[in-house]
């Protein structure tokens, strides 16, 4: 396989561009995707390459950009929806939770909505409250939807590629602070299957799992952990709906230790979904230690660059609570 | 406008059709064999059944909580309507929808709605898809006068009209948004007003004549098939009944209830039609008869069915 090594955003890009070639069904549609090439340059060429018409900008609207998409989706094309940043799916969330996920099931099976609604998300930029949020959790919490949230060029592509042929609605949290990270990434055309984590990093004493950018902090702190001994396994489930309960089961089991690292709030976060479902597992038996969980404080993300810093789980975050529980 | 003999019988059927359907729903309602909460448009037969008849076979619809009429404007099947709301398995969404969510996709009928403006945005999605893939059809969007107080009417009309959607916006003004009336929620006098604001047509129509509901509906669909763009089409009606089965009509008098019953869409078209020898008298009495004999066989269907069973709970939550 001849390897690129390209940026999460080109990554992004090339999926959409790679999947707009191949079917005419796919477009884009969000505010200001066109010539300005999206609020972060994700979709910067594409109208040059497929028009107006199939990269389309629109009004300032995210409850009808989501619920046109399940319209369109739902009588053949199959829309990819950028909303500008993760924090606005608020105002898209009826389209979203109680139309495109519902219809289906409603309607008793007879409907496909195969849509994807792409959005950065996570802090990092200074951009404070109502920039920076990670809302998968709520996200996650709603039947008739899949959610995914890479963190690699790798996983980006490959797995936005699924999204696109996948039948279902599809919320696609990019994770906007890596969007000019490089890597390695196959010129051919490849998928990533939702519902498989990857282990980032094979370990021994401890497992961390963790999501978005919390994957790379996570990967710094393992390498600093390495130098004293301690050998971490770092496991990004990628798709936290469907959810790959037995990678992670099978680690714990290993290691007998859980760290769940996650930018967002840790009240009501994923990271208590993914506890539980440890808990309720076999690999309760093997646990050495109660499960810990890093995570965001339960405040809004502030603006002051140090505030924010201290807001969401930093690399010595990580490091301290491997330490604290080997 | 010439319309044919048979296509004005065939709009009293539909009209017979959704008032008897919707008065055995309510007596089944009354007695528990249809649960949940029920919407129903008695008194407003005509504007969805005049509308849905400007449609072609394969136009499409979204409409709304109080949608009955729409879906048999739409050609939808009584027996798998009925068997829906008594939650059986033979029913149009297999008893997993009910009254607020049946949908027959093959007929075009893309869903009614438990959400007061929730179809705005789904219609004109499905008119995209139809500007891009150039098929030439069309989509009614019904709404109730309250659902354009709903940020979603402004986002999607505005959307609609810089695109030229094939879509045309249909309003179902009953004068009430459950117990709240237009003059109180709204700005303006008429839905069809605000069409002004997205520079397309707004055109208001006795809601209880079908004929003009035809006409102006079909105006605006024709327009839209064209590639000019949405207009909206306002019906003034009334609703007979109650927003729901919990309403006590603390919010309007008996008499203007009454007032309206006299303008009842279905006795006004019945004599139309007689008078303009479209029918007798005696045919009418016969229609009238074979649109209860449907009914009935509508509700046997539906009490033969079986409900859903256990194991298929979690099923079809994805594709």
């Amino acid at each position: 396989m001849t390897m690129a090594l390209i940026t999460y955003k080109e990554a992004v890009r090339q999926a959409m561009q790679e999947e707009m070639r191949r079917d005419e069904n796919v477009f884009l549609l969000g505010e200001d995707v066109g010539v300005y090439g999206g609020a972060f340059g994700v979709s910067l060429g594409m109208v040059e390459e497929f028009g107006e018409e199939r990269v389309r900008d629109t009004p300032i609207s995210e409850g009808v950009i989501a619920g046109a998409a399940a319209g369109a989706a739902v009588t053949g094309l199959r829309p990819i929806a950028e909303i500008m940043f993760s924090d606005f799916i608020t105002i898209a969330m009826d389209s979203l939770v109680n139309q495109a996920a519902k219809m289906r099931y409603m309607f008793g099976g007879k409907a496909k909505v195969p849509m994807v609604l792409r959005m950065p998300g996570g802090s990092g930029t200074g951009a404070a409250a109502q920039h920076s949020q990670s809302l998968e959790a709520w996200l996650v919490h709603v039947p008739g939807l899949k959610v995914v949230m890479p963190s690699t060029p790798y996983d980006v592509k490959g797995l936005l590629k699924t999204a696109i042929r996948d039948d279902n609605p599809v919320v696609f949290i990019e994770t906007k602070t890596v969007y000019n990270k490089k890597g390695e990434v196959p010129e051919e055309d490849y998928v990533i299957p939702f519902g498989v984590a990857d282990v980032k990093r094979v370990g021994r004493d401890v497992t961390v799992f963790a999501t978005g950018v919390m994957v790379h902090r996570s990967l710094e702190a393992a390498e600093i952990l390495a130098k004293e001994g301690i050998d971490v396994e770092v496991i990004d489930p990628r798709t936290l709906v469907p959810f790959d309960k037995e990678t992670l089961v099978k680690s714990v089991i290993k290691t007998g230790k859980l760290i769940i690292v996650h930018e967002a709030c840790k009240r009501g976060g994923f990271g208590g979904e993914v506890a539980a479902e440890v808990m309720e597992s076999e690999a309760f038996d093997y646990l050495d230690a109660p499960i810990k969980r890093v995570a965001g404080k339960n405040n809004p993300i502030p603006y002051c660059m140090e505030l924010e810093k201290s807001a969401v789980p930093q690399v010595d975050d990580i490091v301290n609570a491997v330490r604290e529980i080997v | 406008m010439t319309l044919s003999n048979e296509t004005l019988i065939s709009w009293y059927k539909k009209m017979l059709h959704t008032r008897f359907f919707e008065s055995q729903v309510d007596a089944f309602f009354a007695k528990g064999m249809i649960h949940g909460t029920t919407h129903l448009s008695i008194g407003q037969e005509a504007f969805a059944i005049g509308s849905t008849a400007a449609l072609h076979a394969d136009d499409l619809i979204t409409s709304t909580h109080r949608g009955h009429g729409e879906c048999i404007g739409k050609d939808a099947d009584l027996n798998r309507m009925m068997a829906e709301l008594m939650g059986k398995s033979n029913g149009y969404c297999k008893g997993k929808g009910g009254s607020m969510h049946i949908a027959d996709l093959e007929k075009g009928n893309l869903g009614a709605n438990g959400v007061v403006g929730g179809g705005f945005a789904i219609a004109v999605g499905a008119a995209l898809t139809q500007q891009m893939k150039k098929t030439g059809k069309v989509v009614l969007c019904f709404f109730g006068d309250g659902a354009s107080n709903e940020g979603s009417f402004h986002e999607a009309l505005n959307l609609a009209a810089i695109w030229k959607l094939p879509v045309v916006f249909m309003c179902t003004n009953n004068h009430y948004g459950m117990s709240m009336s237009v003059a109180r929620s709204t700005a303006v006098a008429n839905i069809a007003d605000r069409a002004a604001s997205y520079e397309m047509p707004g055109i208001t129509v006795d809601g209880n004549d079908p004929i003009k509901v035809y006409e102006a509906t079909l105006a605006a669909v024709e327009r839209a098939r064209s590639g000019v763009g949405p207009s909206i089409v306002e019906g003034i009606t009334y609703r007979w009944l109650g927003h729901s089965k919990s309403d006590a009509n603390r919010y309007r008098t008996k008499e203007e209830i009454e007032a309206w019953k006299e303008r009842c869409p279905i006795k006004a078209f019945e004599k139309y039609l007689i008078k303009s020898n479209v029918i007798s008298q005696q045919e009418s009495d016969e229609i009238t008869a074979g649109a209860k004999d449907v009914i009935a066989r509508a509700v046997e269907f539906a009490q033969q069915g079986s409900y859903p069973g256990i194991e298929t709970l979690e099923e079809d939550v994805y594709a």
